[in-house]
């Protein structure tokens, strides 16, 4: 026997659809198929009366599909067929879906002519679609990142609805993506948006609020900072709330909580992580290896945000933009495009279904990082193990987003504290045998649970260690 | 020194990894089933596509030449104990110093009719997780025969490919030989709402099959009646794997014949986990203890006593956990499907019908005996060390609170269960520790 094989690659019996799911996702793909035409329509072809009926249709699909995939099926984990489907692992469904969100990432950053973007002039295709609605919340024509704002918040919203349904038995899991889908509509899309169009006289200034540095890179960038200082009341608002969120607020809800309070209760990248990207949550790599990885870009990517952050200030304190043969102009576009669209958008989302949801937040987000070195050092947070009630399936591990390998931890009974863990709580809720619990705990040597015996069940004699 | 480990499951593997933690004797593992150690109680996740065998595999596989353990895939036909080696499949033999029998289980058969027609099946190792793949293939009706944990995961297995299950069971409601009878009946409508068809109190009569070897159908042997399938999966407990040892000269009844040592009749022979059976049961246990925690367990102990820190195995209480379909289940002392003697109990039950909790105690003194709990997560820490201090169910009941492991926000149902209490006794319980980590770690350093 070939133990080394899968044997979900024999498997012959792929999920069934029903007619009813089929129909559901055939009405996405119309949706789908609406916004393609729009990106690909000669420049004089006016979609704007598309606009509804392509959203409408998007939405209808994820609701449909989300009713007639779990109306009939007790609240219960529902990873069945995750390892068989296509779509979830890596076939012919999943890349082709990679390649398509990848190349959508692709144009909306260095190509938004081609979406119909127009600076000079009235937009065209895709961008023009969305005018109406910007113009309904902002008074002003759409941009590319109106269009991807849109859809950004239609995918948190719709596959949130899902999220809740599939994990409606567990009242964490309901919470936490309510708070994402709130944050996401309110904090990053709508309140942002009206206050622009309110302001429309301002120039343009962090506009997500719930965004700070290091995630919100150009935080500190001249023209940002000018805009802000210029900017009158708002504009002060969200210089010191920016700072205030950087030094006192996060440090200190990162002290009780965890970053769970920000990475997958808040953040939009987080956002969509948990809900559009639930369904490819276990392709993380939990090798020992990938964890390697995972450290040395994480904290490079900090040391250099850092390192740009402190060019482009000393830039705008002295006026000097050259520092020995350094250019800080050069340095935050490069990191812009690399590191910004490059890394976060096309890398992070793109890539959802190859591997898997967190990409970014696990090997890039300098604000993980940060949260991430204050969680494991100084933080209540950790998830405890039940004692011995650790069978070893590999549960957790495999649905853990970040690739930690938590069944390490469950099975020697040992707590896990570690940087990267966003508290999402799947790990917990996944465990058939309720070993793992999220909690806040007093920080001390227990936080580590490893004083107490290893594994207890059993009268100790020896020590093992 | 060098130390040969039959089997690869969790009794032999944490034997090889304590040995190794606490020694450098050469350690060499002996498997037939895989290649490398993978979580039994998985296989059905594999199954239903949850995760591949890969993912079952608790570690990676360079962790094994890295700590130096050596695998060695092979079956073991008979063991010389006068020349210390054994003889594997492949006409090799193996020496050793010490030998270690961790063989796990196989499957009960109880000589039916038709038992070895193609297509009747149990459910413990890879082997079976790959006949099961070809016999699901294109299999319209499957029976289920045998009502234990097994027997419920292959349905839940079988019902995630869309496969129709029939579960046929001697007990009159299912488990309820382990599990009492709330809980019992808790779990069968659990079981007819996911759309198997429970038949309780009746026995296999014989397997049908066709003039190709193949099931064809499975006849009840109180009624008579006959039920069409193609797929025949038998649950009805397993029994040590030890038939290759039969030939030797260790002791062995059921199981291989140990003391509380872990050792054999032979010295530098030893038995754990499912395969092993205690001359004289640990008080309060059964001489067969089939459990992955047991099996680890006794791993630990046997490791300690192999690198010279000879001790007993000394299991502390009672506990274990399973998940029937959406069910998840933990138990914590000694909860019996029927009262012993002097015994009282308080059973609560959600009315959803999908969360219960049971505890037994001794209304004479108040002492606490035990807890099942189902739908409801606690903390086997604290019952751990509640167990051992033998505190009072009102100890517990007011503690309660401290001991819930469910998930932040989960709607918490302690003052419903004590007010149950003080209804059923006349007492005035109520509610005291929270159920912060501060207030668990301060049971936990008393």
């Amino acid at each position: 026997m070939q133990t080394n094989n899968s044997l979900s690659l024999a498997n012959p019996h792929p999920p069934q659809l029903n007619w009813a799911q089929k129909l559901s996702l055939a009405l996405g793909a119309l949706g789908g198929l609406i916004l393609l035409v729009a990106i690909a329509a000669p420049s004089d072809l006016n979609m704007q009366s598309w606009l509804w009926p392509s959203l409408g249709l998007l939405t209808a699909s994820g609701l449909l599909y989300t009713y007639f995939t779990y109306k009939d099926k007790p609240a219960g984990i529902k990873n069945d067929g995750n390892f068989f489907s296509s779509l979830s692992h890596r076939g012919v469904v999943g890349w082709v879906l990679g390649i398509i969100i990848t190349g959508f990432y692709v144009l909306l950053y260095y190509f938004e002519s081609y979406l119909g973007f127009n600076e000079n002039g009235a937009n065209t295709g895709l961008v023009q679609m969305f005018d109406p609605l910007s113009m309904f919340l902002k008074g002003k024509a759409a941009s590319q990142w109106f269009v991807y704002g849109v859809l950004y918040t239609v995918a948190i919203l719709v596959m949130g609805v899902k999220f809740i349904v599939k994990y409606r038995h567990n009242k964490y899991q309901v919470l936490r993506t309510i708070s994402v889908m709130f944050f996401q509509l309110a904090f990053a899309f709508l309140i942002p948006e009206i206050l622009e169009g309110l302001n429309s006289d301002k120039a343009y200034f962090a506009k997500d609020m719930k965004n700070m540095w290091p995630l919100n890179y150009y935080f500190f960038e001249d023209w940002h900072l000018d805009n802000m200082l210029s900017g009158g009341g708002l504009g002060m608002f969200m210089l010191v709330l920016g700072i205030a969120m950087i030094f006192i607020i996060s440090p200190i809800l990162t002290y009780f909580y965890g970053k769970r309070w920000y990475c997958s209760w808040v953040c939009g990248c987080g956002g969509l992580a948990e809900t559009a990207g639930d369904p490819f949550r276990h392709l993380s790599s939990k090798k020992l290896i990938a964890w390697k990885i995972e450290r040395w870009m994480i904290y490079a990517v900090l040391a250099i945000i850092i390192f740009v952050t402190g060019m482009v200030l000393y830039t705008y304190f002295t006026g000097q933009a050259q520092i020995l043969f350094l250019n800080t102009y050069t340095l935050r576009s490069a990191y812009g495009f690399w590191i910004g669209a490059a890394f976060s958008g096309v890398i992070g989302v793109g890539f959802y279904p190859i591997l898997g949801s967190r990409v970014w937040c696990r090997f890039g987000c300098p604000m993980a990082a940060i949260l991430g070195l204050q969680q494991r050092f100084f933080s209540r947070f950790r998830i405890t193990t039940n004692g011995g009630q650790c069978i070893s399936c590999g549960n957790c591990s495999t649905y853990c987003e970040m690739g930690i390998d938590v069944r390490w931890y469950a099975q020697r009974g040992q707590n896990i504290v570690r940087a990267s863990c966003v508290g999402c709580g799947i790990c917990s809720a996944v465990c058939p045998r309720g070993v793992l619990r999220l909690e806040n705990g007093p920080v001390n040597e227990d936080r580590f649970g490893e004083p107490k015996p290893i594994i207890i069940g059993r009268d100790e004699v020896g020590i093992l260690s | 020194m060098k130390i040969l480990i039959i089997g690869n499951g969790i009794a032999g593997i944490t034997a090889a990894r304590h040995i190794r933690k606490n020694s450098d004797h050469e350690i060499i593992v002996i498997s037939g089933e895989t290649d490398h150690f993978y979580s039994r109680t998985a296989l059905m996740y594999i199954f239903m596509g949850h995760m591949r065998f890969e993912e079952t595999k608790p570690y990676e596989d360079w962790f094994w030449m890295k700590n130096r353990i050596q695998l060695y895939r092979a079956w073991v036909e008979t063991v010389d104990t006068d020349q210390k080696h054994v003889i594997l499949d492949n006409g090799k033999s193996m020496s050793y110093d010490k030998l270690i029998i961790a063989t796990g289980s196989s499957s009960n058969y109880f000589g039916w009719p038709g038992q070895d027609l193609k297509g009747v099946q149990g459910l413990y190792n890879m082997m079976d997780l790959e006949e099961l793949e070809k016999n699901a293939q294109h299999c319209k009706h499957a029976v289920i025969v045998g009502g234990g944990l097994i027997g419920i995961e292959l349905g839940e297995m079988l019902h995630s490919r869309h496969i129709p299950v029939t579960f046929l069971i001697r007990e009159d409601s299912y488990w309820n030989n382990v599990l009492p009878p709330g809980e019992s009946a808790m779990v069968s409508k659990h079981i007819r709402e996911h759309g198997f068809n429970l038949i309780t109190s009746k026995n296999l009569g014989e397997i049908i099959g066709d003039e190709r070897g193949c099931v064809t159908g499975i006849k009840i042997k109180e009624t008579g009646e006959e039920i069409e399938c193609d797929l025949v999966g038998i649950t009805a407990g397993v029994h040590p794997n030890i038939e290759f040892i039969k030939s030797s000269k260790i002791d062995t009844n059921r199981g291989v014949l140990v003391n509380h040592y872990l050792e054999t009749n032979i010295p530098d022979v030893y038995a754990i986990g499912d395969c092993a059976e205690f001359k004289e049961p640990i008080a309060g246990r059964r001489p067969i203890e089939q459990v992955w925690y047991t099996g680890r367990m006794q791993g630990e102990v046997l490791a300690q006593n192999i690198v010279g820190n000879r001790q007993p195995y000394r299991p502390g209480p009672w506990f274990n956990s399973a998940k029937f379909l959406d069910i998840e289940y933990q138990t914590y002392g000694m909860v019996m499907p029927k009262l012993k003697e002097g015994e009282e109990s308080l059973y609560w039950e959600h009315p959803d019908g999908k969360m219960c909790v049971h505890i037994v105690y001794q209304p004479a003194d108040k002492k606490f005996i035990g807890i099942n709990t189902f739908g409801i997560r606690m903390r086997h820490h604290l019952f751990d060390q509640w167990l051992r201090e033998e505190q009072s169910v009102e100890y517990v009941l007011r503690n309660l609170r401290a001991a819930n492991f469910d998930p932040e926000f989960c709607k918490m149902y302690e003052r419903e269960i004590i007010q149950q209490y003080n209804q059923q006794t006349g007492s005035s319980v109520y509610l005291q520790s929270k159920r912060s980590f501060s207030s668990v770690l301060s049971f936990l350093k008393k």
